[in-house]
C-alpha cells in the first residue's frame, strides 16, 4: 500500500511555476529519497505532502486522506530544512513541548532525544548548540510523536559522515518498525541509501524507481552519473 | 482547519511561552521593574508642582491611567516580536502541522503573557500605592484586573500586528502606529468630552479609551460601578475580536 500518492500536482509560487504535473507514490514502511539539485522543488513537494503548501491543481493523498487533513496531524511528522525549534529553550524543553502537542509524555521526549544522540546535551539551550545538533534537536521533536509518516527536508545537511551514517541507520530502523519516511537530499551519494528514489529537476519528476532499477535503466553504477544521463535523456 | 479548542494544548503552549520567558532573565526583570521605575519618574515630575485646592492630585490621575497603559504597550511589543519569531523561524509552520489548533496557540500566548502581566501589575500597583502614595478610591484588585485585561488587549493586537510585519524592524515600528493614537485619544492628555466631534468618534472606537475610562471609574468610586464593568467588557470584547482576526492571519497553507 502507498502511504503517499501525488497526482498531477501543480504549484505556483508567485509568478513562477515550481511543480509541473508531478505524479509519484511513496510506499509504506520504506525510506523514499527525494533527490534533486537546489531549487528543483523538493521542499515545495514535501510541504504539499504535509499540507503546508497552497497548490494550484492536482491531488495529494496521505495515509488515505487529503494532505493536511486534521486527522493526519497526529500521524505525520515534519522536519523543515532550517531547524524549527525554539532556540531559547533547552533540547529537553523543546522535545517535551512537541511531545505534549502529540499527547505524549516526558518519557517519550527523553527517548526521542536519546534516539538522535543528544542525551548529553538535553539540558542545553538549542541556541547554544552547533548547527548539526540543532538539526537533530528538530528531528527529535518530530520523532517524539511516533508518526506513521515522517517527512524530512534535508536532515543530514551539515552533519559529519559518522553522524550521517548513524542517522541513516536510524531511518532504516524506523522503516523496519513500520514507519514510512520521505527524505530529501541534494547529495546524490545518499540516494544509494534509499529503498526508493524520486528524482526531481526544475519542478518535473525525472524518475520514480528503486536505485537498482535506475542503475539498470541508465547502465551505470554511479547514481550521480545516472541522474545526469536522465537529465540528458529528457533534454534530448 | 480545526478551530476546536483543547485546554491541554492551550496550557502546553502557555507553559512553553513562560519557559521561554524564564530563560530570558533580563526580559523578566524589565517586565517586572520598568513600569514601576517609569511611574517613579512621573511621580517625581509632579512632586513639587502645587495642586490647586479642591482638585485631585495630577499624579493620581496620570499614574492611575499609566497603570493601564504600561501593560498594554509592553505586552503589545513583546507579543508582536514573539509571534513574528514564530512566523520567521519556521516553528509556526511546524506547529500548524501538529494537532495544535490556531486558537490553542493564540490563547496559549494570551494566557502566558496575561500571567506575566498579572505579576507585573501586582508589583507596579504595590509600589505605586506605597512608595509613590498613589491614591485610588476604589479597590486595588480591580486596578490589577483592568491592567491584566489591558495586557490581554496588547497581546491580541500584538499577535494580529505580527501578521503585517516581515521583519523585527517593521514589527517595532508598528508599536507607535497601534499604540500612540490610542494613547493620544484615550482621555489622559485631553478629556474625551473636550475633543473635536470627529476625534471623539475615533476615540470611541479605540479600545484603550475604555480601559482608561474603567480605571478612572475605579479611581473615583469606592464600589465597582456598572459603567466600569461595561468598559471592561468592551476591552475584553475588542481583545476577542483581535484574537479572532489574528487566527484568520494564521494560514496552514501558504504559497
Amino acid at each position: 500500500m502507498d502511504a503517499v500518492t501525488v497526482t498531477d500536482l501543480v504549484v505556483h509560487r508567485g509568478a513562477r511555476q515550481v511543480l509541473h504535473e508531478v505524479g509519484c507514490s511513496v510506499p509504506s514502511g520504506q525510506v523514499t529519497g527525494l533527490l534533486g539539485p537546489s531549487g528543483s522543488g523538493k521542499s515545495t513537494l514535501l510541504r504539499a505532502v504535509v499540507g503546508a503548501q497552497r497548490i494550484r491543481s492536482g491531488t495529494v493523498t496521505v495515509l488515505g486522506r487529503p494532505a493536511g487533513s486534521a486527522a493526519l496531524r497526529s500521524r505525520v511528522g515534519y522536519v523543515t530544512q532550517a531547524p524549527s525549534v525554539y532556540a531559547d529553550l533547552t533540547v529537553r524543553e523543546n522535545a517535551r513541548h512537541f511531545a505534549a502537542l502529540y499527547g505524549r509524555g516526558a518519557a517519550a521526549a527523553d527517548a526521542a532525544i536519546a534516539d538522535v544522540g543528544l542525551a548529553d546535551a538535553a539540558g542545553q539551550l538549542v541556541g547554544d548548540l552547533s548547527g548539526g545538533q540543532q538539526g537533530r534537536a528538530s528531528l527529535a521533536c518530530a520523532l517524539v510523536g511516533e508518526p506513521e509518516l515522517l517527512v524530512l527536508d534535508e536532515p543530514t545537511v551539515g552533519l559529519d559522515p559518522v553522524l550521517r551514517v548513524e542517522l541513516w541507520s536510524r531511518f532504516h530502523a524506523l522503516a523496519a518498525a513500520g514507519t514510512t519516511l520521505v527524505v530529501s537530499s541534494h547529495v546524490m551519494d545518499e540516494a544509494g541509501r534509499c529503498d526508493r528514489l524520486l528524482l526531481l529537476r526544475d519542478g518535473r519528476l525525472l524518475s520514480d524507481s528503486t536505485p537498482a532499477e535506475l542503475r539498470a535503466r541508465t547502465g551505470t553504477d554511479d547514481l550521480e552519473q545516472a541522474f545526469l544521463s536522465l537529465v540528458q535523456e529528457v533534454a534530448a | 482547519m480545526t478551530t476546536a479548542l483543547s485546554p491541554r494544548l492551550t496550557s502546553a503552549t502557555a507553559g512553553r511561552v513562560l519557559r521561554q520567558l524564564r530563560h530570558d532573565h533580563r526580559t523578566v526583570a524589565m517586565l517586572l521593574v520598568l513600569p514601576s521605575a517609569l511611574l517613579g519618574l512621573l511621580y517625581l515630575l509632579w512632586a513639587d508642582v502645587p495642586t490647586p485646592p479642591g482638585q485631585p492630585e495630577t499624579f493620581d490621575r496620570v499614574g492611575l491611567t499609566m497603570l493601564g497603559v504600561f501593560p498594554f504597550v509592553v505586552m503589545f511589543l513583546v507579543t508582536s516580536i514573539a509571534m513574528l519569531r514564530e512566523r520567521t523561524s519556521g516553528t509556526l509552520e511546524r506547529l500548524l502541522t501538529t494537532p495544535l489548533s490556531r486558537l490553542d496557540l493564540l490563547l496559549g500566548y494570551g494566557l502566558a503573557f496575561g500571567l506575566a502581566a498579572a505579576a507585573q501589575a501586582v508589583v507596579t500597583v504595590a509600589i505605586a500605592t506605597t512608595v509613590y502614595d498613589l491614591d485610588v478610591t476604589g479597590s486595588l484588585s480591580l486596578v490589577v484586573l483592568i491592567a491584566v485585561v489591558d495586557a490581554a488587549l496588547g497581546v491580541a493586537l500584538g499577535l494580529l500586528a505580527s501578521a503585517f510585519a516581515r521583519s523585527e524592524f517593521q514589527a517595532v515600528q508598528l508599536m507607535p502606529v497601534v499604540v500612540l493614537p490610542q494613547f493620544f485619544l484615550c482621555g489622559l492628555l485631553v478629556p474625551r468630552d473636550q475633543l473635536a466631534g470627529w476625534l471623539q468618534a475615533v476615540s470611541d472606537v479605540l479600545p484603550l479609551s475604555y480601559a482608561v475610562a474603567a480605571l478612572q471609574e475605579v479611581g473615583a468610586s469606592v464600589e465597582a460601578t456598572g459603567t466600569m464593568w461595561v468598559d471592561v467588557g468592551v476591552v475584553a470584547g475588542a481583545t476577542l475580536l483581535a484574537l479572532g482576526l489574528a487566527a484568520a492571519t494564521l494560514r496552514r497553507r501558504t504559497s
